[in-house]
Formats: C-alpha cells, sequence, structure tokens
C-alpha cells in the first residue's frame, strides 16, 4: 500500500519534472545568444512534487478514516465559533481587540501603521466583495473597478473643485454604488460564470478609459497632490496624518462589519443567500430576483468606493496601474480563504494575505503564485474556507 | 480601398487566431460546462515553449524549417501536457461541486500560471525568432498580406478542417459530442467520461499552443502577461458565435477578428480592447445565446 503509493508519487514527480521542464530549467537569452540550464530547479521540482504528493495523500487518508469513523470534521475555525458565541467570551475577545486596536500606532512604527491601514482598507474592501460574491453568489471579478470608481471621484473633485474628503466620502460610495446598478442592470439575466467574465470586462474598461482618456484623468501618469483627510480644520503633520488615517479606517472597519452583520441576518440578506443557493427556488418563494441582485451590486459597490477615498486621500496619488485585475484578484482570494459569507473569516482573511507578504519580504516575490495557488487548494481542500460562516438554525428541543 | 483589404486581411489573420484559442473554450464549455480560465495560459505557455525551443535551436544553428517544425511539436506536446495536468488537479475533483467553485479555481490557476511562467522566466518582453520567411511568390502583394498572414490562415483552415473530421468521424470525436449532450447517458452507454474530457483538454490545449506559436512569430515578442487578454477575446468570440458550438466558434472570432481591425483601423487604436469588451457586453445583453448557439431553458 505505502509502497504502491511512493511509486505513484515518483511517477508523478517525474511527470511534473518533464512538465515543467521547458520553463523551469532551460532559461535563454536571445540578444546575447546564451543558453542557461538550471539543473538544480528539475531536482527541486522533483523533490516538492513528491513532497506534496504524500502530503495530499496523507491528508485524503486521514480524511476519510475519520469520516468512517462518524467523527466530527468540523474542528478547525470551531474555537473561535465558540468564542463567539459564549457571550461573556466574546466580550473578553472584542475588548482585547479594540484595545490592541487604539494602541497600535503608538507602540508600533509609522511604517507599521501604514501597512495595518493598507490591510484594513482590504478588510473592507474584502467585506464588500463578500456580500456580492459570499451572500449573493454573484462572481464579480471586476471589483476594482468599484474602487477605482471611488479614488478617481475624490482625486477628480478635489483637483477640479477643491472639495475635502469628507464632503466626498459618502459622494464616492455613492457614485460607486450607482456604476454597480450600471453595471448590474445588463447582466442581470446572466448565468455565474458569464457574470464572471463581464464583470472582468467592465473591470477593464473602467482602467483603459482611466489609462487612455488623458484630458479626464490625466492618463497612466495619474493624479497627485491630492489632500488628506482633514479634522475640523485641523492641519496635521505627515506622521500625525498616517496615524489619523489609521483610526479613520479603524472606525469605517467598525461601521462595515456593524452594517454587513446587521445586513446579513435582514430581509434583504436572507434574500440574498436564498438567491446563492438556488435562483429558481428563490423566485418561487416570491423574492425579485433583479432587486435582489441591484441591491448586492450596489452595495459592494458602494463600500469598495468608500474605501476608493480612503484610498486616494491616504497615498495622496493615484494612477490607473494601482487598478488592474490583479487587485480584483487579491481580494478575491481574501473572500475565499476567509470564508464565503463569513465576517469573521473576511477580516482574517485579508489580514494574512496582505500582512503575511510585508512581513516575509523574502517571499514577497512569490505572493501572486500564493495567491492563485490558495484559490486552487481552498476550492479543492476547504472550500467553506478558513472560518465557515454558521447559518442560523434553530433546534428543537424536547422538555426533559 | 487598398486600406480597406489590408485591414480586411489583418482583421482576418487576428481572427484566426482567435479562433485557435477560442475552440478549446468552446469544447471545454461544450463538454463539462465551466469556462476554462487558464485556457489563456496554456496558450502562453504554448508560446513560451515554442520561444525557449526555437531559441536554442537557433543558437545551435540548425536550419530554419527543422526549426519551425520542432518548436511547434514541442509547443503541442508541452501545452497538451499542461492543459491535462490542470484539468486533473483543479477541475476534476470539482465535477460535482457547486458551480462557483471549479470556476474559483480556473481563476486561480491562471494567475498561478501567470506567476509560475513570470518567476521561472522573465518579466520583459522576449524577442521572438522568425519561424516564418518571406517567400518570394508573395512579393507583389506584400503590402496587403504578408508572408506569415499566409501561413496563420492556411494552418488555420488545415487545422480546422482536421478537427471538423476528428469530431464528426473518429469514435473518440464521436465520445466527445455524445458526453457533450447527456454526461450520464455517455457513462451508461460505455463511454469512459474521464478519458473523453482529457482528450478534450489535450485537443484544446493543443490548438491553444498552435494560435500562440503563430501570433508570436507574427508580433515577434512575447511575455507571460500575453495569456491574458488573448483569453478573454477568444472567450469573447466564443460567447458571440455560441459557447458550445464549433462553427460558432470560427465565426464569432471572425467577426470579432474584423471588427477589432476595422475600428482601430477607422477610429482609434488606443481603445483596442474596449472594443472587443464592449462587444462582449452588448452580445451578453442582447444575445447571450451567440450567432449560432441554441438558447437552453433550465429545467428544474
Amino acid at each position: 500500500m505505502v509502497l504502491r503509493e511512493i511509486k505513484k508519487g515518483l511517477l508523478t514527480s517525474l511527470w511534473f519534472v518533464f512538465l515543467t521542464f521547458p520553463i523551469v530549467v532551460i532559461k535563454v537569452d536571445p540578444i546575447e545568444k546564451t543558453i542557461f540550464w538550471r539543473w538544480q530547479n528539475a531536482l527541486y521540482m522533483a523533490i516538492g512534487t513528491f513532497c506534496v504528493y504524500l502530503l495530499v495523500k496523507y491528508y485524503r487518508h486521514r480524511k476519510e478514516q475519520q469520516t468512517d469513523n462518524g467523527g466530527n470534521l468540523e474542528q478547525t475555525g470551531s474555537f473561535i465559533h465558540r468564542a463567539l458565541q459564549n457571550p461573556l467570551q466574546r466580550k473578553i475577545l472584542i475588548s482585547v481587540l479594540a484595545v490592541i486596536a487604539l494602541i497600535f500606532p503608538h507602540f508600533f512604527s509609522t511604517y507599521q501603521t501604514n501597512v495595518m491601514t493598507t490591510a484594513l482598507m482590504y478588510v473592507v474592501l474584502g467585506l464588500g466583495l463578500n456580500i456580492v460574491v459570499g451572500l449573493a453568489g454573484l462572481l464579480d471579478l471586476g471589483f476594482v473597478a468599484f474602487y477605482a470608481v471611488g479614488a478617481y471621484t475624490y482625486a477628480l473633485l478635489n483637483m477640479h473643485f477643491g472639495l475635502g474628503f469628507w464632503t466626498v466620502l459618502p459622494l464616492g460610495g455613492l457614485i460607486a454604488a450607482t456604476f454597480g446598478i450600471l453595471l448590474g442592470f445588463p447582466v442581470l439575466r446572466l448565468r455565474g460564470d458569464y457574470l464572471a467574465i463581464v464583470t472582468l470586462g467592465f473591470g477593464e474598461i473602467i482602467r483603459l478609459i482611466l489609462e487612455n482618456w488623458g484630458e479626464f484623468s490625466q492618463g497612466p501618469s495619474g493624479i497627485s497632490n491630492i489632500s488628506r483627510p482633514g479634522f475640523f480644520g485641523i492641519e496635521f503633520g505627515l506622521e500625525q496624518s498616517i496615524v489619523y488615517t489609521y483610526y479613520l479606517m479603524i472606525l469605517l472597519v467598525i461601521v462595515t462589519i456593524f452594517v454587513v452583520n446587521r445586513l446579513q441576518d435582514s430581509r434583504i440578506g436572507r434574500a440574498w443567500i436564498a438567491l446563492r443557493e438556488d435562483e429558481i427556488a428563490c423566485q418561487a418563494m416570491g423574492i425579485d430576483k433583479r432587486k435582489t441582485k441591484l441591491v448586492a451590486f450596489s452595495l459592494g459597490a458602494f463600500w469598495a468606493g468608500i474605501v476608493g477615498v480612503m484610498f486616494a486621500a491616504k497615498t495622496t496619488f493615484i494612477n490607473p496601474a494601482s487598478f488592474t485585475f490583479l487587485e480584483s484578484a487579491i481580494i478575491l482570494s481574501i473572500v475565499v480563504l476567509g470564508g464565503m459569507g463569513s465576517i469573521v473569516g473576511v477580516v482574517i482573511g485579508a489580514l494574512i494575505l496582505i500582512l503575511m507578504p510585508e512581513y516575509l519580504r523574502a517571499l514577497s516575490e512569490y505572493r501572486m503564485l500564493a495567491f492563485g495557488g490558495i484559490l486552487v487548494c481552498m476550492m479543492i481542500f476547504r472550500p467553506q474556507g478558513l472560518i465557515s460562516n454558521v447559518r442560523r438554525t434553530y433546534k428543537f428541543e424536547k422538555k426533559q | 480601398m487598398d486600406y480597406f483589404i489590408e485591414l480586411f486581411f489583418s482583421g482576418l489573420t487576428r481572427g484566426s487566431i482567435y479562433a485557435l484559442i477560442a475552440l478549446g473554450y468552446t469544447m471545454v464549455y461544450g463538454i463539462i460546462g465551466l469556462i476554462n480560465f487558464a485556457h489563456g495560459e496554456i496558450y502562453m505557455i504554448g508560446a513560451f515553449t515554442a520561444f525557449i525551443v526555437a531559441t536554442v535551436l537557433s543558437i545551435y544553428g540548425l536550419p530554419l524549417l527543422a526549426i519551425a517544425i520542432i518548436s511547434g511539436v514541442a509547443a503541442v506536446v508541452w501545452a497538451s501536457a499542461y492543459g491535462y495536468t490542470v484539468e486533473k488537479i483543479a477541475y476534476k475533483p470539482l465535477r460535482h461541486a457547486p458551480r462557483l467553485s471549479p470556476l474559483i479555481s480556473a481563476i486561480g490557476m491562471s494567475i498561478f500560471l501567470q506567476n509560475y511562467v513570470l518567476l521561472a522566466q522573465t518579466s520583459d518582453f522576449l524577442p521572438f525568432p522568425r519561424l516564418i520567411p518571406d517567400f518570394a511568390f508573395m512579393e507583389p502583394i506584400v503590402q496587403i498580406i504578408g508572408s506569415t498572414d499566409l501561413v496563420i490562415l492556411i494552418t488555420t483552415v488545415v487545422v480546422m478542417v482536421l478537427l471538423t473530421l476528428v469530431i464528426k468521424f473518429t469514435k473518440i470525436g464521436k465520445a466527445m459530442r455524445a458526453t457533450a449532450q447527456d454526461r450520464m447517458m455517455a457513462t451508461l452507454v460505455g463511454i469512459n467520461v474521464n478519458n473523453v474530457i482529457s482528450a478534450t483538454f489535450i485537443v484544446g490545449s493543443g490548438l491553444a499552443a498552435i494560435g500562440g506559436l503563430l501570433i508570436a512569430s507574427h508580433i515577434g515578442q512575447i511575455n507571460f502577461y500575453i495569456g491574458f487578454i488573448a483569453g478573454i477575446k477568444a472567450f469573447t468570440a466564443a460567447v458571440l458565435g455560441g459557447i458550445g458550438s464549433i462553427p460558432g466558434a470560427v465565426l464569432g472570432s471572425l467577426v470579432l477578428g474584423l471588427t477589432e481591425s476595422f475600428a482601430t483601423g477607422y477610429v482609434s487604436s488606443d481603445y483596442e480592447d474596449v472594443f472587443a469588451f464592449s462587444l462582449l457586453v452588448l452580445i451578453l445583453i442582447f444575445k447571450p445565446s451567440g450567432l449560432l448557439g441554441k438558447a437552453s431553458n433550465q429545467k428544474v
């Protein structure tokens, strides 16, 4: 049994060595006319594949055994669930998190605070996309377009009319939401896979327009000197401003979590989940499919727009290069890794995916490779995400 | 008028390349109902393999014809191997999962393959060696249609005819059509559906690799990112023609290629990609079943 697996593993690694041979081993320089043979890479590939193969086999084997024993599969993440369900533990957990969030800028450097602010932005973006993908089950690959709309709304209004951050913040969200509805209308009839590709196309159209329509958006060179957020007319220095933005982000995260949480259990939230599970059954129950989908799109876009305004205000410079498809892919990875439909999951997913590459600089090259790998592996091994969303269930308990 | 004809042929060339890629999308969609997002990346890997093999061989000083043939075969072999492996790793375990899962897995695979090539090779644009010489007999009309365009058109036609013959008359072709119609029924009459799906991926990837090789030698440079845009455009073409339909994919590709060529020639070249995307959105709004596709009702 074990011997057979090892033999199969060796064959698999041989196949992968063959597969990756031209791309991984050979590197040519067509101008200098030189060839580099990187044989050591073939060796790494063989060893790596073999180990991964055995790991996967071991994982499958254990899972089968667990199912045979009738054991409880849901173990990871249940610790957090239990903590959240118990009111006392939840209170403790939340207050500890609140204290950490409050004192963070005073104990860490400005750079760290800045990184944290970025991570928090992705938390909100993830939560926004979570409404569309996680709750309503509409795969949106052009989410970054709404983010761009928000950012450009602020940048342009600030540049031409000198409007301040606080005026544009709701405006950016609303304009992004309008774009969400504009995109939503035509794609309402489409099924999952078509929807994905149309939203992808939409995201690219927005980026290409921003890049090419120079008179409107200043093209690829972008817009600079965007005002930072103000606070009742007080001017901040650079460092104070970063700390201030950090606190604003914390506030935004709290508001978002609160709203999304309430939405989830509301009438529209339950309609989204019903839509995700079965469109036809959902319509049969009398839910207006159009309205439900449009609300999901526009609400998701609204959060993206708000974060876009924050982003423009934080970096004070934006250009179309910040809004590529990869950005959408990162946000999607966050939602998928954390667990579609789970708020805690998305928050943790965003923190892992954004902070990890920052602190493991050596690995940051492999960031996008890992994001792609995460999407595939999560779908195969843990489709519900790190922390799965627990559906509200009602139990009938007999009286003792 | 000359300008018009020039644009027409350049559109036709573009369209044939899109057709080679779009066929892979449409065949896979026909059989397992999945948009294979990684297909554009397979095309890119095909082009990259051809680039590496061709450059190595030209450094060793082989004749041009030998280089063209060997690198073409290598591109097809490796791209097919990648297509096969991608299906086994990323799609096969998810065959009974909810619709969204294989789709996300496909997107992940696409990002993974892109960055795999980026890390293993380079992010620079690399000059692709010229594999197709200027034929002497093309001299008088070279203004209108170049030698490379001619080779592309001929290759595409030959490949299309071969593919049609394979699907119409061979055993595996019959099995493919049966599986596309009804997978369960195909299993019941003794078709090994797993093998058919693998074969579809292999054939689709091989076609994409031919497309990659041709377009790379036409444009003269490649990069790890070429698969993304080409993939979306080929998908647009497949949808335009009616996804799942093989003649539809070819027709859609030619329409898309000509539209793009005329639009960039007469309107503006800055918005080249916007035209394709807008076309995609318009089709999906007004005729989601495509030009030759059949509108299907979802059964409950």
